[in-house]
């Protein structure tokens, strides 16, 4: 079987979901001939037509609205936004209409919507093409947040979210669209949402972190482990509802913990994850919960791109934080 | 100076349809479906309309209902976009709706409840397929051009029977980007969609020549591409003519079109507000000369179709109507509290299991 990157899994999903439900569609900007400007969509209007997979007029408000409509009437649409800088004028209908209609209509309508977007750093684009504004949308209810971090995950967690009966934001970690290559058997079988999964299991120090950071959160894993600091990987995949519960059986273990994400900090996800172990698992630990995140600054252009997001040094430091607490008395 | 030359690319023209002008005379034919009967009943349901308005504006001034706000003076574009949809189209409301949604089998007790703040007012029990009020401006008519596009796509590839959206905004709702987008995309994609804008001269306080240079709003749609027409908004025999052929050519697969309908708002934005702070009380004074129940009505007296006894007959049996209604929104029960929880995902996530819990606990 070929290895896929995770851009070609959401492709693999895509044309599953266009090929096993007929009420799927799947429109946005330049996603039809052209297939995507990362070639997301590639080959699916040859493959399916230009009536369940259509280029759209310019406007991602439109593009937002027009999706409610369509799910209201019992279609299933998945709605590319060219990358996540430009999300914000569809905002007004993805907060104020898709993640309300169920319950404003007490379970009349409802709006099985999958908006995608490519979202974060990292690869040298032009402004607004690198943010990672996440929490803005966990912050919403009625929404469900998930964001991949392999093509397997990429493959299950899509399906999923189109075969939710509820709207889905969801997120591709565009710098690792082509990072890695895996074997994902096209097998339509969906991955849990609402479900954390655990990437590397360690005894040590419970390491969060989602999309595009978990590739230098295992990367600090693994020198953690040459030091023989036994590091848990968690990656929650659905942000929102968190599964806080998979991460407090970690702590059990790992009595510590260190949220990565290259979000800005302040109202960042990490500070939700922090209060949540607070509230649940306080007793639990050994030190204070680390975040290493991006700085709140605005995301500077690609010469300083790499200043901005996280590295592994950074991640690695503040483990090491976690475990000498309190200051210079290692217990 | 010299002047270069250029030639003439493309040129339009907007049309007003009118039957009934302001004295209540025929200007031409009616249109076919102008049979007593259904000019009766045209009457009897723009004159429920603001038998409503006219009471949940007493209620909400008593404190038994939230803000509300009124169709006064606007009854003929409600009741005449209603009327002209088949039971299956799919109507995608603003929030001045009353007429609109009485038309389409919304019950009043629902209306009261949807503004006595209680959601199940949403779930229209008559109206399954119909889109919830909508608040926020214009986006509606994005939501209508997806509705849209899903009658269509089910037409197309599931062979369903040919259906029809139709939505509706205010003229303040023009300024927005929405009404622009969804013209676009309808007209490019050639749904069937059919926009009607209830140009009532007000946005709250700011005036129609304030919202925009455009001499029509009907106008507007020549640029996305789709026929604009104007109609006297206090004829509702104009406005229904208007959208019943607008319908028909949609339901033909002949694409989208704007209709814009002109009126007056003889009433606050809504219970919130005080139009007294802004309209000029000799233009309020000469608007009502215009009102919609009043041209018909003057209509129907005169063409010997409407008595003193009928509108006597018809007040009582309005009255009932309400009362009924009213008593039945008086009685109805609070929602429980976990309500909040219950319609905001299919299945309630079990993060919000304990939220959830200690709600019910209280």
């Amino acid at each position: 079987m070929a290895e896929i990157t995770l851009v070609e899994a959401v492709t693999q999903a895509l044309a599953h979901e266009l090929q096993a439900d007929p009420t799927v569609l799947v429109y946005g900007q330049d996603i039809g001939v052209n297939g995507g400007v990362f070639r997301a969509t590639d080959g699916l209007q040859q493959r399916f037509g230009a009536k369940r997979v259509l280029d759209t007029p310019l406007a991602e408000n439109m593009i937002g609205g027009i999706a409610v409509g369509m799910a209201a009437m019992g279609l299933r649409p998945v709605a590319e936004f060219q990358f996540m800088g430009f999300i914000y004028p569809g905002l007004d209908h993805i907060l104020s209409h898709a993640a309300r209609f169920r319950n404003r209509t007490r379970g009349r309508l409802s709006c099985p919507i999958v908006y995608r977007a490519p979202y974060g750093g990292g690869i040298h684009a032009p402004e607004h093409h690198s943010e990672s504004t996440e929490a803005m949308f966990a912050h919403i209810p009625g929404l469900r947040v998930v964001v991949p971090s392999s093509p397997a995950r990429a493959y299950g967690l899509l399906l999923a979210a189109i075969r939710d009966p509820d709207p889905v934001v969801f997120l591709e970690p565009k710098r690792i669209y082509r990072a890695v290559r895996q074997e994902v058997p096209d097998s339509g079988e969906a991955l849990p949402l609402d479900r954390c999964f655990i990437l590397r299991e360690g005894t040590d120090v419970t390491l969060i972190a989602w999309g595009a950071s978990l590739k230098e959160t295992l990367q600090a894993a693994d020198k953690l482990a040459e030091e023989g600091i036994e590091a848990e990987v968690i990656d929650p995949a659905t942000l929102k509802p968190l599964d806080i519960h998979a991460i407090i059986d970690s702590l059990e273990k790992t009595h510590r913990c260190v949220v990565v994400h290259e979000a800005a900090r302040f109202c960042g996800l990490g500070a939700e994850v922090v209060a949540q172990i607070n509230d649940y698992a306080f007793d639990l630990l050994e030190a204070p919960v680390q975040r290493v995140t991006g700085y709140d600054t605005v995301m500077p252009y690609y010469r300083l791109e790499n200043s901005y997001l996280p590295g592994v040094g950074q991640i690695v430091s503040a483990v090491q934080e976690t475990l000498d607490y309190p200051a210079g008395d290692r217990r | 100076m010299h002047k270069p030359r250029m030639h003439l690319l493309a040129s339009f023209d907007i049309a007003r349809l009118q039957y009934l002008d302001e004295q209540a005379r025929p200007t031409q034919e009616l249109p076919d479906f102008a049979t007593p009967d259904t000019l009766q009943a045209l009457y009897r349901q723009m004159a429920l309309a603001r038998l409503v308005d006219d009471r949940a504006v007493k209620l909400q001034r008593t404190g038994q209902l939230g803000t509300y706000p009124s169709s006064l003076g606007q009854e003929a574009i409600g009741v005449g976009v209603g009327g002209a949809l088949e039971k299956d189209d799919v109507y995608c409301p603003y929030y001045r709706e009353t007429g609109a949604l009485l038309e389409r089998g919304v019950e009043i007790e629902e209306i009261l409840a949807i503004w006595g703040g209680d959601e199940r007012g949403q779930d229209f029990q008559h109206a399954p397929h119909d889109l919830p009020l909508c608040i926020p401006i214009a986006t509606q008519l994005l939501h209508a051009a997806g509705v849209a596009f899903a009658l269509k796509y089910k037409r197309e590839q599931f062979d369903e029977p040919p259906r029809v959206a139709v939505t509706c905004a205010g003229d303040g709702a023009t300024s927005r980007g929405d009404f622009f987008e969804a013209m676009n995309l309808a007209a490019v994609w050639r749904l069937p969609v059919v926009f009607v804008v209830n140009n009532n001269q007000w946005a709250i306080s700011v005036p129609r020549a304030a919202q925009t240079a455009s001499k029509t709003i009907a106008q507007k749609a020549i640029a996305a591409g789709m026929p604009g027409l104007q109609v006297d908004g206090n004829d509702v025999i104009a406005v229904r003519a208007a959208v019943a052929d607008a319908v028909a050519r949609a339901r033909n697969g002949e694409g989208p079109a704007l209709i814009e309908a002109t009126c007056y708002r003889l009433c606050d934005h809504t219970t919130a507000d005080d139009a007294g702070r802004y309209q000029p009380k000799e233009e309020v004074r000469a608007a009502w000369q215009c009102e919609p129940l009043a041209r018909l009505g003057n209509y129907l007296r005169g063409a010997g179709l409407w008595s003193d006894e009928q509108e006597e007959e018809l007040q009582r049996e309005l009255a009932e109507v309400l009362e009924l209604a009213l008593q039945g929104f008086a009685e109805r029960p609070a929602d429980m509290n976990t309500a909040m929880f219950d319609h905001l995902y299919a299945r309630l996530p079990e993060a919000l299991l304990e939220q959830y819990d200690q709600l019910a606990g209280q």
